[in-house]
């Protein structure tokens, strides 16, 4: 058994994920709607850590021996002005999409491990994570004409 | 004749489920004038969105009156005290005669010429470099017609391409836009006004229609007075005349929209209120919806909105109960948070009762503005014209054989650019050009200070185009002044769906000019062109714009392919779609249960309510609509600020029935003027006496982002609730701005937004209140 590795680093990138929110939100205040609900997101990602919880002590015993964290889970800015907010959203794009395909992998080992309870809330987190995604996408399709191609 | 100040209403004009509305001409004449003095020229009402059809009175060459159309499906003769007196305002003395531009930091008399060649100097030189396009951005209005939205469109979407136009209607009708597009495919009203004369239950949300809207006001007391009246529900924190009529008035605190929704859909499922062959034939989402308001007992949101639960069951058996049901939503749920939530929540318990598409049957998600109609349809709000949806490539595609230009010319790689963010570019330096048309964002926009600030960088080049010298013009470069109601040709739209023409009556003052004309004349002056080099607008006046608008709509929602100069010339109000199948035009949209959610059809793929996130066509076409209704379920959620002990009262702002927008027009009327002249701050009585002030005594109001004084009024909202009206700049006052004492209830508001509307929440705000006295003077 594998499952407590993977709970772990999604936990660990769920929380990572949040923490990323924040600071974009920190430095983005004055774009009133991604502060929003970049906020909103990080409360979100602070939950779906919590609701795995349980799971951590049900598999505490299949962690293994430490593995480096997902590659993505790390924002590079937050950076200044319209260019730096599409490269800050990118990187949550990119944190996200990890944290997705995460979700899936721990999903199809609930699946294995007949854990109904996991699987629940594996399927819950994607869809969440999944319209995190979408947010994202919309934003950035907003976004990248002004900042690559409009603004001096 | 009655005083219609002091009587808004006027006498009742009683009737009955089933019966006509009676007629009821209301008219007036200046003082020395009689009929047989005058000549009448066609119109409607503009100073609302009712769409009440009227003739203006002309003697000399200056309008001298008003009568309403007697004939006319909307008011059956009516006048609102607005209209009635608001012609006034043609002939103020201080409106703009010549153009004006901003030498030495003065705004200098100038010609067209001069003032027109400022404008497309800057616009050629942005359009040089590249990216120029998305420099340039439109915030245009509800007031302007429907030939100036569709020419703007044009010009802005094939002539210069750039995503950047929306209009004050985002601050007053883009959640009904979003609400209608999500539960129904597209755009478009459902109901109709005539389904007042048939409904024996009218439910209304955040709508205080005897303020907005008072000649629909009459139609629904007639009812109210006559034999088997219908019954009423009003939602609303204040105690308005509307929740006194009302026979439930339930007083939610504001910001809490959604909970009551929820526990409304709760009783009706668990009462089993419920029309289930519609809803299994005709919508989709039931099981989903279900899910999300079994939690919400209507005890549970009775302690979210602060009333009794009695009250939420009452207002739910009436609503569950009926047989003929009208619902009717404006501001209270659009300017609240979760706006299009809400909304769609309205829509939702029509499609769960079958509600729709026959008399007595309806939804009205209502417009603010007289002509906010027509910038949906044409896409002078953003969207694409038609109803169109921009992430289908084969709806760009018909624009461009239409236009005949390049696909690519029209934006259409994301969702048009709101207001909101349009002010943001412009703060940021990226939109350069911003051109204002018959809006004064320097008093309706949240956040004033800032709004202020944006607009004087000297980076930013503004065109304001206006009647009067605004707050706004006054901030501008170059000034250019547009002809009013009365003074040019044209056709607009109103909240069901009823076109009317509007008659050149008289000559506008000194040089003003149409919008459509000074649009015409920039498109030329540019020389903006179609792929065979031939001139891109090919109109030159009203009828010829509204011909090319014609062929725009037509096989679209909103077909006004049946509807011509001729025709609305001779008959007044006409209800689009219009067309040969329906030479009459048509009552109710819907009547077969089929809504615009076909993928090839619909106007947008759907967003997630609670973020605002586009959820795409692929996902959107995995539902299989086809022609089912969405039923959309949304979990209520805080508002993003509530009152703490720094600022315990929760402000909404609001409208006067004497006032409309910022005053422009109506404070230049005296009777509208004198009727409500200055702004007022209403606070329940207990709160008053918390705070040690009485009636009339003159408060300081303050938010996190500004403050405000004002005199006191007692009663009418709910305990622990302020109402300021939003209507008061201070163009009247500059001595009182500049002793640090403004008066706009926007300097209070916070700049947040609906996620999918995109339409601030303007009813949400924490504010404290101190009283002035003792304060220096």
């Amino acid at each position: 058994m594998r499952l407590g590795h993977y709970v772990a680093l999604i936990d660990w990138a769920e929380r990572a994920l949040g923490d990323a929110f924040v600071a974009v939100a920190d430095a983005h205040a004055e774009e009133h709607e991604v502060r929003r609900t970049s906020l909103r997101f990080a409360r979100e990602c602070e939950q779906t850590a919590g609701q795995l919880e349980p799971f951590r002590s049900r598999y505490t015993a299949d962690v293994g021996a430490s593995s480096p964290p997902l590659p993505g889970q790390r924002l590079g800015g937050p950076r200044p002005g319209p260019l730096g907010l599409l490269r800050d959203l990118h990187e949550l794009a990119v944190m996200v999409a990890e944290c997705e395909v995460g979700w899936t992998v721990l999903a199809q080992g609930a699946s294995g491990a007949r854990d109904r309870e996991l699987l629940d809330v594996c399927e819950r987190c994607r869809s969440a994570t999944a319209i995190q995604g979408k947010w994202l996408e919309t934003q950035l399709r907003q976004a990248a004409p002004q900042a690559l191609v409009v603004t001096r | 004749m009655f005083d219609r100040i002091a009587d808004p209403w006027g006498a009742r004009t009683p009737y009955r489920a089933g019966e006509a509305w009676p007629v009821r001409v209301d008219h007036h004449l200046e003082a020395g004038y009689d009929d047989a003095d005058v000549d009448w020229s066609r119109t409607a009402a503009v100073l609302h969105s009712n769409g009440d059809g009227l003739d203006l009175a002309v003697a000399d060459g200056r309008l001298v009156g008003v009568r309403g159309r007697a004939d006319d499906r909307v008011n059956r003769g009516r006048v609102d005290p607005k209209d009635l007196y608001g012609w006034q305002a043609n002939a103020s003395p201080d409106r703009l005669r010549r153009p004006l531009v901003r030498d030495h930091g003065e705004l200098v008399e100038t010609d067209w010429d001069t003032a027109m060649a400022r404008v497309v100097e800057h616009s050629r030189r942005l359009l040089a470099e590249p990216g120029g396009s998305g420099r340039i951005g439109f915030y245009t209005t509800g007031q302007m017609f429907l030939e100036e939205y569709y020419t703007l469109a044009v010009i802005a979407k094939a002539g210069i391409g750039t995503p950047h136009t929306d209009g004050n209607t985002r601050l007053c009708t883009a959640t009904a836009a979003a609400s209608l597009k999500a539960s129904f495919g597209s755009d478009g009203q459902p109901g109709s006004y005539a389904d007042l004369d048939h409904c024996d239950a009218i439910a209304l949300y955040g709508h205080n229609v005897a303020d907005t809207q008072a000649v629909l006001w009459m139609r629904m007391l007639d009812r109210r007075h006559g034999a088997d009246p219908p019954a009423m529900v009003a939602v609303d924190p204040r105690a308005t005349p509307v929740a006194r009529e009302a026979d439930v008035h339930v007083a939610v605190r504001n910001g809490t929209n959604q909970a009551l929704m929820n526990a409304l859909q709760h009783v009706l499922i668990t009462e089993g209120w419920i029309d289930h062959d519609y809803v299994e034939r005709h919508t989709i989402g039931f099981s989903e919806l279900s899910r999300t308001v079994e939690p919400w007992t209507p005890e549970r949101a009775a302690r979210v909105c602060d009333v009794d639960p009695g009250r939420i069951r009452a207002a739910a058996e009436i609503i569950g109960t009926s047989e003929r049901l009208v619902s009717t939503v404006l501001q209270g749920f659009y300017q609240s948070h979760q706006a299009t939530a809400a909304s769609c929540q309205v829509n939702n318990l029509h499609l769960l009762r079958g509600m729709l598409g026959r008399p007595g049957a309806g939804v009205l998600q209502m417009n603010g503005q007289p002509t906010a109609q027509n910038t949906r349809e044409t896409g002078a709000d953003g969207d694409l014209p038609g109803f169109r949806n921009w992430a289908n490539r084969d709806h760009v595609a018909e624009l461009a054989e239409l236009w005949n230009v390049d696909v690519e010319t029209i934006p259409h790689w994301a969702e048009p650019t709101h207001a909101m963010q349009i002010f943001r570019y412009a703060e940021q330096g990226s939109i350069e050009l911003l051109w204002i048309c018959a809006t004064n964002p320097a008093v309706s926009m949240p956040d004033l200070p800032r709004i202020r600030a944006l607009l004087q960088r000297p980076e930013l080049f503004v065109v304001v185009q206006d009647m009067f010298l605004t707050e706004t013009a006054r901030l501008a470069d170059v000034v250019l002044p547009a002809a009013g109601w009365g003074e040019k040709l044209g056709t607009f739209t109103n909240a069901d769906r009823t076109v009317h023409l509007s008659e050149r009556a008289i000559e506008p003052p000194g040089e003003a000019r149409a919008d459509l004309d000074i649009f015409l004349d920039y498109a030329h002056r540019m020389d903006f062109r179609d792929r065979d080099g031939e001139p891109l607008v090919k109109w030159r006046d009203a009828e010829a714009a509204f011909e090319a608008w014609k062929e725009c709509s037509r096989s679209r929602p909103c077909d006004y392919t049946g509807l011509s100069y001729a025709l609305l010339r001779e008959r007044s109000g006409i209800q689009w779609p219009c067309t040969t199948d329906a030479p009459d035009g048509t009552e109710r949209l819907y009547t077969d249960g089929r809504f615009n959610t076909d993928p090839d059809v619909c106007e947008s793929f759907g967003h997630d309510l609670a973020t605002g996130a586009s959820q795409g066509e692929e996902t959107y076409r995995a539902k299989e609509p086809d022609g089912r209704a969405f039923l959309h379920a949304a979990d209520f959620e805080p508002a993003p600020e509530t009152p703490d002990s720094e600022y315990p009262l929760l402000l909404t702002t609001g409208r006067s029935l004497y006032q409309f927008h910022t005053r422009t027009k109506t404070a230049r009327v005296p009777e509208l003027d004198d009727a409500a002249p200055d702004v007022w701050i209403e606070v329940h009585p207990d709160d008053a006496a918390a705070l040690g002030v009485g009636a009339d005594d003159e408060v300081r109001v303050e938010s996190r982002r500004g403050s405000i004084t004002t005199p006191v009024r007692l009663g009418t909202v709910r305990r622990g609730v302020v109402f300021v009206p939003f209507h008061y700049g201070d163009w009247d006052r500059d001595d009182a701005v500049s002793a640090g004492r403004p008066r706009a209830a926007n300097e209070l508001t916070e700049t947040v937004w609906d996620p999918v509307s995109k339409q601030p929440m303007f009813k949400v705000a924490a504010v404290r209140l101190t009283s002035c006295d003792g304060e220096v003077a």
